[in-house]
């Protein structure tokens, strides 16, 4: 198994490399010369000049790129153009918020969309069935935020239940993780459907259902355990589609994260803030998906030997 | 696949409940998109400040918005915007990953390494953190927006057209035509493109959903289509602050995308049927 650590660790370094390359690049892509881009409007030649310094910006573009990294894996991700406080310090202040969101919100739509799919999986081509494969399909194709505001607009205004924005209290988070987990949970539920229904198709199953176990113990016990796997597979590919949903989600609930802070630096074009933004989503992404593979790999010797 | 039995697929898909119902919605869409002007007696950038926050009448199907502009008339116009983004964004994303996949797939080696490489890295993160990159170099607006989506989507046209080239290069028929002298170019474009062309354009077509409802995620934000050219998701943008007053300015638009992209990949479904084509898709 730690071998299998190692090598899975290992395997991310690269793409890290090439997505934090990306990232450093945007600076030097966008019109314009990037300390212009790094500096508010109006700033004196000595804070142009520290800048240069700070950045090598007169050494080659690999060189400038070792040395952002570097500062970058020190905790030092630069000023904000806008608010002119350290980038680190205001992504410390939002990031328990996303984590929080992305958490709940992957938690919710495991549980809900795992017994969604044994429902529909035991009631197959039933109404039942029917009834959850249809929301399913509703649930995976509106567009998050619209299901946001609708959600927003049904029980903040007409039933004022949840506050309609913000990150305070335990109340606030309800809706946000609704509006992502239903998206998410319908994903799953469709796995857990069909790899349920592929399960129980074997053989060891019907050497159950001889022994005289009752359908249901067969169902949970046994079935569920193999269908599970393949479910652990498609959330571990997944896991960053749930983060991207916080981003979108966050913007409409007005709640302080990273994706509202991106969005916002976006529109304010304050570069050291959407670098770090971007650079925080895409090792959560990562992170997220080496979370789920390492899950898969404790609960599938296959997978673990099929790396070495 | 030739393309009488293409079009007979989509007839036998348009002949299923699924596929009619779905087909005829997109069919509606489309008509109005091109028909706007004719359709509507309103303009769609035309401020009426009088009747701004009206809600749906006779007068005004959907309602007004805060300037007064027809609601209805926004959406058909805001279709042109949403479709013509969509449409044109995921057909060169198809285009350059059929080019890619099918070359990597057939000469193999270091291009084929160099473009796995690519899919691999982009496949695991999320479509839209994809385009937010992006739009942060290019910038808000259509431009931005078309590049997000066709970049965002481009490792799943590779890959699967990879995996079809993959598949079909070592059949007998292709080393009969190796056999025979025929050029790789020759093999390329007369055997293995038009046998992998069903299964991509269907990809081609389902993401063309997600494509919608990307653009209109990016327009929310503000980073998409910029005023007063109304796209759907531009139109929620600036109805989401009025959220309260007038909540037909964001139901609206946002019905016209979720039903499109539920007509869309109902209709999807339904070609897959009907083209056999379920097992392919699955194993890329």
């Amino acid at each position: 198994m730690l071998d299998y650590l190692i090598r899975r660790v290992l395997l991310l370094l690269p793409v890290f490399l090439a997505v934090s390359a990306i990232i450093f690049l945007i600076l030097h892509l966008i019109p314009g010369d990037p300390v212009d881009n790094l500096l508010k409007v109006g700033s004196g030649p000595d804070a142009r000049a520290k800048i240069e310094a700070k950045y090598g910006l007169d050494q080659p573009l690999i060189v400038q790129y070792g040395m952002w990294l570097g500062n970058v894996l020190q905790g030092d991700l630069g000023t904000s153009i806008i608010t002119r406080r350290p980038v680190s310090s205001m992504i410390a202040q939002v990031l328990p918020n996303s984590l929080m969101l992305g958490g709940f919100a992957l938690l919710f739509s495991s549980i809900m969309g795992i017994i969604l799919g044994i429902v529909a999986a035991a009631y197959r081509d039933r109404w039942p069935d029917q009834i959850i494969m249809g929301g399913v399909l509703l649930g995976s194709t509106l567009p998050s935020f619209w299901l946001g505001l609708l959600l927003i607009l049904a029980f903040s205004v007409q039933l004022s239940w949840f506050p309609v924005s913000g990150a305070r209290g335990w109340e606030s988070l309800v809706l946000p993780v609704l509006t992502i987990g239903l998206g998410g949970m319908a994903l799953v539920a469709r796995v857990t459907r069909v790899s349920m229904i592929d399960a129980a198709s074997r053989d060891f199953v019907l050497l159950l259902h001889a022994k005289g176990l009752s359908p249901a113990r067969i169902r949970l016990r046994h079935v569920l355990r193999h269908a599970l796997i393949p479910v652990v597979t498609i959330l571990a590919l997944r896991i960053g589609w749930i983060l991207g949903g916080a981003v979108t989600v966050e913007y409409v609930f007005a709640r302080p994260g990273l994706g509202l802070t991106l969005i916002k630096a976006l529109a304010q074009h304050d570069y050291p803030v959407v670098q770090a933004c971007l650079l925080m989503l895409a090792i959560a992404v990562m992170l997220g998906t080496l979370l789920g593979d390492i899950l898969q790999a404790l609960m599938d010797p296959r997978v673990r030997s099929a790396m070495t | 696949m030739s393309l009488k039995g293409t079009l007979n697929s989509i007839g036998r898909a348009l002949r299923t409940p699924k596929g009619a119902i779905s087909g005829a919605w997109l069919a509606l869409v489309v008509l109005g998109a091109i028909f706007a002007p004719v359709l509507t007696p309103y303009d769609y950038d035309i401020q009426d400040l009088p009747n701004a926050f009206a809600a749906p009448s006779f007068a005004h199907w959907l309602g007004t918005d805060e300037f007064g502009r027809d609601l209805l008339t926004r959406v058909l116009y805001g279709a042109r915007t949403s479709l013509s983004v969509s449409v044109l964004s995921i057909s060169v994303s198809v285009f350059t990953g059929m080019v890619l996949g099918a070359a990597a797939g057939y000469f193999g080696g270091a291009f084929d390494r160099a473009v796995t490489i690519f899919v691999d890295l982009t496949w695991s993160f999320p479509e839209i953190l994809i385009a937010l990159i992006l739009v942060a170099i290019i910038g808000p607006g259509i431009t931005g927006t078309m590049v997000a989506i066709a970049v965002a989507y481009l490792a799943q046209f590779t890959r699967l057209t990879r995996a079809q080239i993959m598949a079909i290069r070592s059949e007998t028929y292709i080393e009969a035509a190796k056999s025979l002298g025929a050029r790789d170019s020759f093999i390329l474009l007369r055997h293995l493109l038009p046998n992998s062309l069903a299964p991509v354009l269907v990809a081609g077509m389902l993401a063309t959903g997600d494509a919608i409802i990307l653009e209109a995620t990016l327009g929310f934000f503000g980073l998409g289509a910029q005023p007063p050219t109304p796209s759907w998701g531009s139109m929620m943008s600036s109805g989401s602050a009025l959220l309260f007053k007038a909540p037909w300015i964001i139901v609206f638009p946002g019905l016209a995308v979720a039903i499109t992209v539920v007509a869309i990949n109902l209709f999807g479904d339904a070609l897959i049927r009907a083209l056999d084509i379920k097992t392919r898709l699955r194993e890329a």
